[in-house]
């Protein structure tokens, strides 16, 4: 059985306790949160367990690579939690159960994965992709399955992730560019975090879109726009690619808006929030961001995460903001027109 | 009989008769399971006094006839089974007038739901109709005459509780005219407050006269439609739900759906929620009402709104549902009957469960799909198990599973919807008999000769 490598000492002599001071929807001090974080530390009952939103954001505020939020998580299933309605939980847990019907395209050693997200083969068009592209995989057998973490299902994780990883072997790929923020993380954070062997090297698609841009500088038309940045849940889990996101920007002209929602600060899209909360707390998340948005002067909101663009597109687009994922956004830079448009 | 022939070609011309085996051929079957029977002739009349004609004559010399709309009821109720004249209803499909004030329209007898839905849309906007899921090409009259139930069947009844005026061809050939429209050029009230007629006619299947013209009530457009999906795993959840639900008065259209493909939805039952506003204000405050109403489930985990997203949307809001078609043709060949008895909503956990349960025992796919009618007054469960038309075994098996619907939807106190001649006669052997004395009567009053759709509602 896998099991999560946590460091307790890390936690005995941390004085901070970021992890949960700095959490945006629970309000302790160091004090109560040194409680309550040594009694899920040692799976006693803690209302911590009940008030997470499985935001990941503790991931990237333990200065010390500990595993705070999947140690939640864990505690969460221990205890037969469930943090969505089990309906839901059930649902999502069998649209993402392989059944076969993944699609390849010319498979090599370097391959893009669209994850299980159609969406994200639009996106891949045009001359950044070209070289790449006649290689790439698609399918729930190649899907990183972190979403689960929402779900306090580190079970299913532990289940599935490593027949992905056999599985995007067994096509003979050596070299992973992963399109999706979340496969990034899964297969750079939890995968390390349990002990799973991730047998070929993964790039980040900010990298990948970075090099690429570099490539075709020559057709850059820098967009001389003001943008704002929307952080999706998983770059919690990999924040060491966050610096893409302005490297890129740098070079096809956009300036990122400084607004109170961004970096270790962001709000998530507010969607999972919805499932596991309810309605009112992912209204007030979604309206308070988009808010900021529309306050800092933004003219776009550019997105990371296929699902955060479904989930705030249309909201957005109704005041104003144009959204649109940074691919498209690289693509507009080089006169090539975006894939994914609202309405 | 040849001069049956020409007789029908003086009355139509010689394009909209048929007694040749092509047409024949066609008209003698439906999609469903019943076994088919052919006509001896098929015509298409254009207007009420040709449908007179046609059944003054088939009166005189006794001929069945088969009054048919878009043939999409599934159970046999436009094959027919005496022989006789299946008279097509399709080109008298005429809009006649819509009153946009007192919100109610005039059709033909064989206007269909596709017509008509396009025909406000363009010309008065701001109105609808309660379209139903099925197929385009269904008639709005025949829709009504099988007591049918389209999008707007939750907040205000039946589709043909929305009558508001017909005009019928009696088989002896006499033009009635039911509701204000027999006393005034309005046809705004199918009675009220005169006696109401139009129960010798709606819910016959066809045997009491041929309806030749409709009114029907509209209702407001509003500029918005959205969709909630949903879910809990616990069918006996689910009244409860509806009850919550209908008691907001905040939607428009209520569906229930279970099934065990795609794997995504098995183990499952949803609630699709439509709703409806003129702007984005007054959508969220319904959605609002609605969310509170069924937060607790929410709070006990048992049940979750599921997350649609923006593409998935149209294939919730589109009016017919495109994707009811796709599973009816599923496993391929053509073939498609469901049976959907009217229960208590009440009854919906049984339901389910006998649904999955005969799927099991006769190895078929399914798929239950409700909808509620009215503010939960009773809903429509529909036991669909698709087939194909080319596999014999498959077929009969679905049949078995039918009859026994049928059997279990009457031991729960419900009612067959649109029965085939055999539910009807399981209705009739447990009906009041002095009821189905009257029923005998008021049919051998209107039709004497017994020539319209013969074999339904055969009283003894
Ligand atoms: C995929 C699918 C989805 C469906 N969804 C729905 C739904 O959501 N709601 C619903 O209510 N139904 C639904 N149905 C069932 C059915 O198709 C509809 O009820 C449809 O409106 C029936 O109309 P029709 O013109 O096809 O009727 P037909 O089958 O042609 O006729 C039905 C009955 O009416 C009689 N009749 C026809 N015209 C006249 C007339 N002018 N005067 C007197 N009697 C007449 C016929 O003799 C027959 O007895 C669905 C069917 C399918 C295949
Ligand atoms: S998880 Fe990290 S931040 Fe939290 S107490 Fe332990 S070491 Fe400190
Ligand atoms: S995942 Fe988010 S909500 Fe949960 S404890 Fe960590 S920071 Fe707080």
């Amino acid at each position: 059985m896998l099991a999560l490598e946590f460091d307790e000492t890390k936690c005995a002599n941390c004085k901070a306790v970021s992890c949960l001071v700095k959490c945006q929807y629970m309000d302790l001090d160091k004090d109560e949160a040194k409680i309550e974080w040594q009694k899920v530390i040692k799976s006693e009952d803690s209302p911590v367990l009940d008030a997470c939103t499985t935001c990941y954001a503790c991931e990237e505020y333990c200065p010390f690579g500990n595993h705070p939020f999947y140690l939640i998580v864990e505690r969460q299933e221990e205890r037969g939690m469930f943090t969505a309605p089990r309906p839901i939980t059930k649902q999502w847990i069998n649209m993402c159960e392989p059944a076969g019907k993944f699609r390849l395209g010319k498979v090599k050693e370097q391959a893009l994965s669209f994850c299980f997200i159609p969406a994200l083969r639009s996106l891949a068009r045009g001359r950044l992709f070209e070289s790449a592209l006649p290689s790439w995989i698609l399918g729930a057998e190649f899907f990183c399955n972190v979403v689960y973490l929402h779900f306090a299902k580190t079970s299913v994780i532990k289940d599935r992730l490593p027949k992905i990883t056999e599985n995007i072997e067994k096509q003979g790929i050596k070299e992973l560019i992963c399109l999706h923020d979340e496969c990034y993380g899964s297969f750079n954070s939890l995968a390390p975090a349990y002990g799973i062997k991730v047998p070929f090297k993964t790039t980040h698609y900010f990298e990948y879109l970075y090099n690429k841009l570099k490539e075709h500088k020559d057709a850059i038309k820098p967009l001389n726009v003001e943008v704002a940045y929307q952080r999706n849940c998983s770059a919690r889990l990999v924040p060491e690619t966050d610096h893409f996101v302005d490297d890129i920007f740098g070079l096809i002209g956009v300036d990122r808006v400084e607004r109170e929602y961004d970096g270790e600060n962001a709000l998530c899209c507010g969607e999972i929030i919805r499932m596991v909360k309810g309605y009112k707390l992912a209204d007030d998340v979604q309206k308070r961001n988009i808010d900021d948005i529309v306050n800092a002067g933004a003219e776009y909101c550019v997105f990371n995460c296929p699902f955060c663009y479904m989930a705030l597109a249309e909201k957005m687009a109704k005041r104003g903001i144009k959204p649109i994922h940074i691919i498209d956004l690289c693509k507009l830079a080089i006169g090539e027109k975006p894939a994914l448009e609202v309405g | 009989m040849s001069d049956m022939y020409e007789a029908l070609v003086k009355i139509v011309g010689k394009n909209y008769v048929s007694n040749q085996k092509e047409e024949r051929y066609f008209y003698g079957r439906d999609p469903g399971l019943m076994s088919p029977h052919e006509p001896d002739y098929v015509v298409m009349p254009r207007t009420t006094e040709e449908v007179q004609k046609i059944v003054k004559l088939a009166n005189k010399e006794k001929i069945p006839v088969v009054p048919k709309g878009g043939g999409l009821a599934l159970t046999g109720l436009v094959i027919p089974l005496k022989g006789g004249i299946v008279m097509d209803m399709k080109r008298i499909d005429k809009i006649l007038e819509v009153n946009e004030r007192a919100r109610y329209v005039i059709v033909e007898g064989g206007t269909t739901e596709g017509g008509l839905k396009s025909y406000l849309e363009k010309h008065h906007p701001s109105l609808r109709h309660s379209i139903p899921d099925a197929p385009p090409i269904a008639t709005v009259v025949a829709n009504a005459v099988i007591h049918g139930q389209g999008r707007l069947t939750q907040q205000y009844g039946f589709n043909s509780d929305m009558v508001t005026g017909l005009e019928v061809v009696l088989p002896t050939g006499e033009i009635c005219r039911i509701g204000s429209c027999s006393i005034s050029k309005y046809w705004f009230s199918r009675g009220a407050p005169m006696p109401d007629l139009s129960g010798l006619f709606l819910g016959w299947l066809g045997t009491t006269g041929v309806i030749t013209k409709m009114g029907l009530k509209l209702y407001p457009r509003k500029k918005i439609r959205d969709v909630e999906v949903f879910v809990t795993d616990k069918e006996d959840l689910v009244p409860d739900i509806l009850f919550k639900l209908t008691h907001t008065e905040m939607v428009e259209d209520i569906n229930i759906w279970c099934q065990p493909h795609p794997p995504m939805f098995r183990e499952n039952h949803h609630v699709t929620i439509l709703i409806t506003g003129d702007s984005e204000e007054e959508l969220q405050f319904k959605k609002k009402m609605i969310w509170d109403a069924l937060q607790e489930y929410i709070d006990s985990k048992d049940g979750g709104f599921m997350w649609v997203m923006p593409d998935a949307k149209p294939t919730f809001l589109e009016m017919p549902l495109e994707s009811l078609s796709k599973f009816a043709d599923v496993r391929k060949g053509g073939g498609f009957e469901y049976s959907g008895p009217i229960v208590l909503a009440e009854d919906y956990p049984e339901c389910s469960r006998k649904l999955a349960e005969l799927a099991v025992k006769y190895k078929l796919t399914y798929s239950g799909m409700v909808r509620v009618i009215g503010r939960s007054h009773c809903i429509m469960f529909g036991f669909a198990y698709t087939f194909n038309r080319a596999d014999l075994d498959e077929m009969d098996r679905v049949r078995k599973a039918l009859h026994e619907v049928a059997e279990f939807a009457l031991e729960q106190g419900g009612t067959h919807w649109k029965p085939t001649v055999d539910e009807q006669k399981m209705m009739m052997e447990r009906m009041d008999p002095d009821t189905l004395k009257l029923m005998g009567k008021i049919k051998g009053l209107l039709d004497p000769n017994g020539i319209m759709n013969p074999r339904n509602w055969e009283v003894g």
